[in-house]
């Protein structure tokens, strides 16, 4: 058997359908052996129900009934991946209906973003409004997929083109890492085979490049160690036990710790898990707790190290809006941040994001998908850090009191591209 | 329980990762939710997750009984393992049977040989009403049909216990909130991102116990459909259909008539993974026919109350 050393990295995809975004997942998938023939099967047989002909790899990621009838795509599809080296998290994100739900649900946790695009026609507004927001959710890293190089004759400059667009949308939104590979997602070039029509790029494929992409931006990139409590495990025979997921940095055993936001110091005696224990404990794990200090802790409350996070009750915050009614002054909520939920008050709409050009128009409302800045009151203090610092304690959801739905995506903060 | 020690943070597998969403997830429903309920068939995905709750929970009890939808046409290899495996993780173990609900009336009998996969519909709904409960976890993963690969993490149900895939919830970043109203639920899928070779390299990693079936054995079989199906109580040939003994196995495990096995001599779980890391076919499309009934057999099944 294989020893399993495989990590894993999260994306998303950004693109329009035009520009043969599903043509590159379904390439991905099929070049790196992922779909099986019976899946391809149904792909095949789907195509030709809906008169499209040739094998259409939409098809793949297009699975609702009313999807397939209308020819569009409504929701995020989660796919995935593997190579020897990494499992890959694939949120497929669509173009059209409702974007900014979409993109802002596939970009939370992502990674970096595969950005599709045609190099005919380059960056087309649609797609640079998506990278406004795989950015404001705290993308920093892009694979740029400059597609369809056959219909173009695999033309240096065209490439050269799309190169110098992405260079310059990059620097305006604050992404770090960038790479723009020359493809055909239709044959297979250069996304895992490299291809014999680009002589003069020397760069990576599709798949190099997802394979040494940094992993592991969602947990956060704090300076400090952060865990939201979830549980509290009693042992046998007395003492507590605190479980949660570790986010921001990793934590050791004597580590000196504050429980907030009751601001009790104290030390990490043991890290555990159900199975045994350890010295130290990386993000992205679930780890269980036990502190020299005799404690009263419980669920929504953390335990952190130093710089410690912000314990407060009124926040600024960027909201992307995805209400039926409008957002409104005064407006009354639920608000979930980690483990911690309480009642909230919207006390200022600040304005909203022109998401074309970046600027804040007034505003005391926001409509449905509107992204925009508020001051909000919370009833019982949260304890937060700036989304950019960390986007598990940086970030919130607003919850219906009546119905119980998610109505809006919170960050603490504000993005410095607007 | 096998010991797997916490990995340091440089070394952390894809299957630390997977491993750990899975129980925060478990944890926070269990917080968040009045009553949940884990949904164990004794196969190996919901197999996976019981063994992830009692990681979630340890050294204290599970926070929640675990139950079973017993259609009575189930291998009893894997119910004597769902026995088994309840006992030893000191769960209290519900077993819904939709027998009970064909005789109350509630849905039509198929006959002794009818296909009763989509009668487990009605008897789920009725067990998570009667028992009142407003999560159920379920083992069910992405990888395994295109409309589960667009449903959340935590589904969202409604009275009458139906999936609407354009009213889902928005799910961010790790914010699964699981608050609902009275006679709604949720449905929560702690395996969504996991993949068929994630859970048997878990397995492998945990060394954990699993039905016989999964592993190769010789097994008197009928070809019904392009599917070898096991002959047994609720699967009798016709006179036309020619019994054979084959090696085989079973990749999902489903009711006696529905679910077909392949031809294979993996009789570990390391010759497993290295049968599935070259197979040709799906899981499902391998061996299930309940999902050969139409392009979209999955959704339409999930609007109706399916697992």
């Amino acid at each position: 058997m294989n020893t399993v050393t495989k990590d894993l990295l999260r994306l998303a995809t950004v693109g329009s359908v035009d520009d043969g975004k599903s043509t590159l997942i379904g390439r991905l998938l099929v070049d790196t052996r992922q779909l099986f023939d019976d899946q391809l099967d149904a792909v095949q047989a789907a195509s030709e129900k809906r008169g499209v002909g040739d094998l259409d790899l939409s098809f793949v990621t297009d699975g609702l009934r009313a999807e397939r009838e209308q020819g569009i795509t409504i929701d995020v599809a989660y796919r995935y991946a593997t190579t020897p080296n990494r499992k890959f998290i694939i949120a497929d994100c669509p173009g059209h209906v409702q974007y900014t739900r979409n993109m802002a649900t596939g970009a939370s946790t992502a990674d970096l973003a595969l950005v599709v695009l045609d190099v005919a026609s380059g960056l087309k507004e649609q797609t640079r409004r998506h990278l406004c927001i795989a950015a404001l959710l705290g993308v920093r890293s892009i694979i740029v997929a400059a597609n369809k190089m056959d219909a173009v004759n695999w033309n240096e400059s065209a490439y050269n083109k799309v190169v110098e667009q992405i260079s310059t949308i990059a620097a305006e939104l604050d992404i770090a890492s960038v790479k723009v590979i020359p493809v055909s997602a239709l044959v297979g070039d250069n996304v895992v085979e490299r291809s014999a029509n680009s002589p003069w790029y020397n760069g990576q494929t599709v798949i190099e490049a997802l394979e040494t992409s940094d992993a592991g931006a969602w947990a956060g990139t704090a300076d400090g160690a952060r865990l939201p409590i979830q549980w509290v495990l009693r042992q046998n025979g007395g003492g507590r036990t605190y479980a949660g997921m570790l986010c921001g940095h990793s934590i050791k055993v004597g580590d000196k710790v504050t429980l907030l936001p009751q601001g009790v110091e104290t030390t990490v005696k043991a890290i555990k898990n159900g199975a045994g224990e350890t010295s130290e404990a990386g993000v992205g794990l679930s780890i269980d707790i036990d502190l020299e200090a005799e404690t009263d802790a419980g669920r929504g409350d953390m335990i952190a190290t130093a710089p410690l996070p912000t314990v407060t009750k009124e926040i600024t915050a960027t909201i992307c809006w995805f209400g039926e009614k409008p957002l409104v002054n005064g407006q009354r909520l639920r608000l979930k941040h980690t483990s911690k939920v309480t009642p909230v008050r919207i006390a200022a709409i600040n304005g909203v994001v022109d998401i074309e050009t970046l600027k804040i128009e007034d505003s005391d409302s926001l409509t449905t998908n509107q992204i925009g800045l508020a001051t909000l009151q919370t009833a019982d203090p949260i304890v937060v850090d700036d989304y950019r610092e960390g986007r598990v304690t940086g970030s919130f959801v607003l919850i219906d009191e009546v119905t119980n739905a998610t109505v809006a995506a919170g960050m603490v903060g504000r993005a410095s591209f607007f | 329980m096998a010991p797997t020690p916490l990995q340091s943070p440089k070394t952390a597998s894809h299957l630390d990762l997977l491993e750990s969403h899975a129980i925060f997830i478990l944890r926070e429903v269990a917080a968040e939710c009045e009553r949940p309920v884990l949904l164990f068939s004794g196969g190996k995905d919901s197999a996976v997750l019981l063994h992830l709750a009692k990681k979630a929970f340890a050294p204290q009890q599970l926070p929640f009984p675990v139950m079973h939808i017993d259609t009575g046409q189930n291998f009893q290899e894997v119910l004597d393992f769902r026995d088994a495996a309840a006992a030893k993780a000191g769960a209290r173990l519900i077993v819904a049977k939709v027998q009970d609900s064909i005789d109350q009336g509630k849905v039509s009998d198929p006959g002794p040989m009818g296909v009763r996969n989509r009668l487990q519909s009605v008897t789920l709904l009725d067990a998570i009403n009667d028992n009142k409960f407003d999560a159920a976890f379920g083992g069910a993963r992405r990888d395994e049909d295109k409309a589960r690969a667009k449903e959340r993490i935590l589904s969202f149900r409604d009275a009458f216990g139906q999936w609407d895939p354009r009213a889902q919830r928005p799910e961010l970043w790790q914010l699964y909130q699981g608050k609902v109203n009275a006679g709604e639920h949720l449905r929560a899928f702690p395996l969504s991102d996991w993949t068929e070779l994630d859970v048997w390299e878990y397995i492998a990693r945990e060394n954990m116990e699993l039905p016989s079936i999964y592993f190769a054995h010789e097994r008197h079989v009928v070809l019904r459909d392009n599917m070898w199906l096991g002959v047994g109580e609720w699967v009798v040939p016709s006179s036309d259909e020619k019994i054979e003994v084959r090696t085989v196995r079973f990749r999902t495990v489903g009711d006696a008539n529905l679910t077909g096995a392949v031809d294979s001599d993996a009789d570990t779980i390391e010759k497993i993974i290295d049968e599935i890391s070259i197979a040709n076919l799906s899981e499902r499309g391998a061996t299930r026919a309940d999902d050969r009934f139409s392009e979209t057999a999955m959704e339409d099944r999930k609007r109706e109350g399916y697992f």
